[in-house]
This record gives structure tokens, sequence and C-alpha cells, in this order.
């Protein structure tokens, strides 16, 4: 491989990367902040792609971005509400979400695919101002890390203002919030609209950059960005609030990158989300594991001591 | 303060299981009144509180604190005038969150998107400097590293930041050692005291249900058979109360919790 592969690469695998750290951000919030695993990841992702989509072919590529939120954030408004005041088990909760979504999206696109070729997007528009620039053939990217960086910084302090403890005390310690001042159900259901607006930009953002969004978009969303965010937990995950959130971010892109490598070397396209399937398990199942491992040794050992009289 | 009227509460009506934990119980706590409480395992105690507090709605009665009527009223609301202590150390505090982030989210002042202020971080020092155990140079450190006893009082601190009007503590020095356990109701002692706090805790020490507070309850069968005060009070001993006990209940106090140290 000479340089410039290399280099073309590396960027291939920072802009998807970064695009998906969105919803790892978005999973960050959830699922390591609020200790729920919210399963309708993959269909909010699909339908910010699709309002996104939608709104930036009529011509509005930046009121895209904003629509693909606010659309993320009702999505998470229903998930939240089944949960807190339904009685329905988060998860389930969100599968049903998630498939509700799929005709929802496919309402919203008029067909299960939108074709962006000639649609102005947030990206082409960035390309047009820095024409000429050094940066002219990174447009991508500037567009890309002015949102994952927003993103991060907003996670970085609203998560250390009152609202944000309060949320991270819902996950942390439900029987402490229990008998405390915060309202769960409140807690939970900005921490889930807040979050699903993050995956509805992030399936926006890949809608305009790719120019094309396809029913599928957002299928196995939820396990790759698991997998990103647990792969930063390994790096960053015992560090502060922002190292942990940027550790997020490092982990999509760390999983890209593996992912793009792999590619490559001729691993199929269709394996991503078998690989993306085994790290979630490797690293849920891992400490498992290991905490089990003096065990399995003690019995080992009790066996072949019987073993030798 | 507080004033209950014929409050009950049945677990599991109408099953097998059913359970009258709390029968027609009415009492009156005093402004500035500690109340010790006492009783065998399965008296009544801990749904008393959670009653209070609002866990459950009680079947029937009312509930009054300061003057308003908070039968109805949720339990989140209400916690905001009521402080809460448990046996279990680790249900008082957020593990994951450090010292510093557990007292500001209980101390609750400020809007909901302003961040932890100067002042407050400052006065969360002191307060913990106070407590001479060294925790004031580990606010950044998450509570889940500290020990049981550090956490209950990191708990005690946090509920009593803003002036709670009741302080419930359920058997809040029962899981730590007799060494850390003193300190902690030491320093339970001297906030209340000092605060001039409403507070009523159940203990299972009849040494310290005599030796705190200023009126011992004691529970049996879901009501409060014994309400002592005053000289009637200073008056009585452990064997007083266990002969006490015996009389009310109708069988020794067998339980191997109580301590008669
Ligand atoms: N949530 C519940 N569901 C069913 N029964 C309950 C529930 N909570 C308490 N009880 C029952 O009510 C009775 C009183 O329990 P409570 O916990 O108030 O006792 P206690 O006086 O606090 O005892 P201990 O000294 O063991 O803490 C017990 O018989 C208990 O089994
Ligand atoms: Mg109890």
């Amino acid at each position: 491989m000479d340089f410039n592969s290399v280099m073309s690469l590396l960027q291939t695998a920072l802009e998807l990367g970064l695009i998906g750290s969105l919803t790892v951000l978005s999973l960050f919030l959830s699922y390591s902040m609020l200790n729920v695993c919210d399963l309708s990841t993959d269909g909010c992702f699909t339908l910010g792609a699709a309002v996104g989509g939608v709104v930036a072919i009529s011509g509005h590529p930046i009121l895209a971005i904003f629509a693909a939120m606010g659309a993320g954030m009702l999505s998470g408004l229903v998930v939240s509400f089944l949960q807190t005041k339904m009685g329905i088990d988060s998860l389930l909760a969100g599968i049903i979400v998630n498939t509700a979504l799929y005709s929802v999206n496919i309402a919203v696109m008029g067909s299960s695919l939108l074709n962006m070729n000639k649609t102005e997007t947030v990206f082409t528009m960035m390309q047009g101002w820095l024409k000429g620039t050094f940066l002219e053939n990174q447009y991508k990217l500037v567009v890309i890390l002015i949102f994952v960086t927003l993103a991060v910084v907003f996670l970085a302090v609203f998560l250390r203002t009152r609202l944000g403890l309060a949320i991270r005390a819902t996950g942390d310690n439900p029987a402490m919030v229990k008998s405390s001042s915060i309202n769960p159900v409140i807690t939970t259901i900005i921490g889930l609209c807040l979050s699903n607006a993050l995956t509805g930009l992030s399936g926006c953002l890949l809608a305009q950059s790719q120019k094309s969004v396809n029913i599928d978009i957002g299928s196995g969303m939820v396990t790759i960005a698991l997998a990103s965010l647990l792969i930063g937990n390994a790096f960053f995950g015992r560090g502060s609030i922002t190292k942990r959130a940027i550790g997020a971010v490092v982990g999509a892109f760390v999983f890209r990158l593996v992912y793009t490598i792999a590619l490559r070397f001729n691993m199929p396209a269709f394996m991503l989300k078998l690989v993306s399937s085994v790290i979630v398990i490797i690293a849920i199942a891992g400490p498992y594991l290991r905490s089990r491992l003096p065990i399995l040794q003690r019995k080992l050992q009790l066996k072949s001591g019987k073993g030798d009289k | 303060m507080l004033k209950l009227t014929h409050i009950s509460k049945t677990f599991n009506p109408g099953t097998v299981n059913e359970k009258r934990a709390i029968s027609d119980l009415s009492l009156h706590v005093n402004k500035g009144d500690f109340i010790t409480i006492i009783g065998s395992n399965g008296a009544g105690k801990s749904t008393l509180f959670n009653a209070i507090a609002g866990s459950f709605l009680t079947d029937s009665g009312r509930i009054e604190l300061d003057g308003q009527d908070i039968t109805l009223m949720a339990e989140h609301v209400r916690s905001r005038q009521i402080g809460r202590l448990f046996q279990d150390t680790r249900v008082g505090t957020a593990p994951g969150m450090t010292i510093e982030e557990n007292l500001a989210l209980s101390a609750g002042r400020g809007g909901w998107l302003s961040p932890i202020s100067k002042a407050d971080k400052k006065l969360f020092r002191e307060k913990l400097a106070e407590l001479q155990m060294g925790l004031e140079d580990r606010m950044k450190q998450p509570v889940g590293l500290l020990s049981g006893g550090q956490r209950q009082v990191i708990a005690l601190l946090m509920s009593t930041l803003t002036t709670p009007k009741l302080l419930l503590l359920d058997e809040h020095t029962a899981a730590l050692d007799p060494a850390t356990a003193e300190k902690v109701l030491a320093l339970t002692e001297s906030i209340v005291n000092e605060r001039k706090l409403t507070c009523m805790m159940i203990t299972h020490n009849m040494e310290s249900a005599l030796k705190l507070g200023n009126r011992t309850f004691m529970m049996e069968n879901g009501n409060i058979v014994l309400d002592v005060a005053g000289e009637k009070r200073s008056g009585l001993t452990v064997d007083d109360l266990l002969d006490e006990f015996r009389k009310v209940s109708g069988h020794r106090l067998d339980n191997d919790r109580i301590l008669l140290s």
C-alpha cells in the first residue's frame, strides 16, 4: 500500500468513524449514564437520515440538521414515555419503537430509497466555502469535526450541570434517586430525548455525506455503536466525564479503522455486523469471564487434587 | 411538625401473604423532637418510615408535615423536606459520581443548567473538613471508592445539607463496625442538636435508644406500644425497657440483633 492510499483509508475511517461517533455519544448518554439500553437506536438513526434527507432535498440542508435532531428527540420522547409512564420494560419499549419507526421512515421518505446526488448538503456548502484553501479536500472532515466537537463539549458541560448530575444519578443508583428529590421520570425522559437527538443528527450527517438514504441505513447501528463505546471504555473508561466522552469518539474511530483495514484485507463488507457483535460480546462477557476465572481454577485444582490420591 | 392520624398499611391484601404492617397508627412529632424507635424485627418500623417518606400510599389515614397534608404527595416531592438514611450504605450515594457531585446533587442549588458553583465547592470542602476524616481532599474521587462508614457519613451530610423538616434514620449505623458506628452516631447527634433538626431514628441498640434523643417509641405489631419522654424516660434503664417490651409483646425479646452492650 502506498502512502496516498493509506491516507485515503485513514480519511475514510475518520469521516465515517466520526459521523458514527455521534451515535456512540448518544449511547454514552443513554447506556453509560442513564443505564438504559435504548434499542430504538437503529430506527432513530434511519429517522434522522430520512427526515434530514427529505428536508435537505427540499432545499434546506441546515434546517435538515435541526429537523433530524427534533425527530430523534420525538422518538426518544416516545421511548421514554412508554417505559416511564406506560409500564413497558425499557428494552421492549425500544424494540417496539424501532419496529414502528420502520413504517414511519418509509412514510417520511415516500419510498425505501432517497437519492440526494443533486442535493445541496452541509458538506457541499462547506466545500464551496473552503474552495482554494488548504482544507479544500478535507471539507467533509471539517463539517463532521465541528459537530462532534460541539456534541462532546455539550455533553461534557451538560453532564456537570445540576440536571446532568441528576440524569447520571438516575443511572448510577436508582435506589438513591427513588428516595431523593430527583424525579426519575423527568431525568429519563430528558436523557433519552437528548440521546436520540444525537442519533438523529448522526443519521442526518451520514445521509448528507453519502448523498443517499436507504431504509436500511441504520440497521445494526446500535451494536456497532455499542462496540465502539466499549472499545472507548477500554481506553478511557475510568477517567472524567470529558475523557470518557472523548473516549467514545476515539472508540468509534478505532472501530471504523479496524473495520476499514479488514476490508482492505479482503474481508467482505457484510461481515461488519458480525464483527461488531463479536466485539460487544467480548467486551461485555470478558470482564465477567475473568471474574469467574479464579472459581474455575479452584475447581480444576480440586479435581486434579482428587486425581492425585 | 409531623402528624399521622389512623394510618394503616396492609401488604398483599387478599392473598395468603397478606400482612398488616401498620395498623391504625397515630402519632404526633413535635418540632425539634429527636425520637428513637425500637421494636423487634417485622414490628413495622421501616414500613412506618416508608409511609412517611411516601414510598407507597397508605391504605387509610392522613399524614401531615409542618401543617401541610402530604398523604398523596409523590415521594420525590416529599424528599425535598424529608432526609433519609438507610441501613444499606450503598443506598444513600451514587457510587459512580464524585463526593463533590453527590453533595451538589443533594444541595440542589442553582438552576438546573448551572454547574457546581465555586461557593458550593468551598462549602462542601468546609463541611467535609469538619468531619476530620480527610474526605475534603478526596472530593474528586468517586464515592464508590469509599468505605461503608465514609459513605454513610457522606449520605448523612447530603441529607442535611439543606435543612430537612424531618430526618428519618433507619438503622443507619447497623452495617458499620462498632467503632465506626459510634463515630457516625456521635456525628448524627451533633448535627441534629446543632441544627435543631426534627429526627426519628430506628435502632436495635437499646442503650443508644435511651441515650440519644428526647423521646423513645417502642413498636410492635404495626403500632406504637410505648411512647416515653421527659422524666419518665430519663429514669429508664435498658433492663426497664426490656421488661416493658416483655409486657407489651408478651414474649421475650429474643432478637439477636438487639445489642445490650
Ligand atoms: N414491600 C413489602 N411487601 C410485603 N410485605 C412487606 C413489605 N415491606 C414490609 N413488609 C412486611 O411488613 C412487616 C413489617 O416490616 P418492616 O420492614 O417495617 O419491619 P421492621 O420493624 O423495620 O423490622 P426490622 O427490624 O427487621 O427492620 C414485615 O412482616 C414485613 O415482612
Ligand atoms: Mg427495618
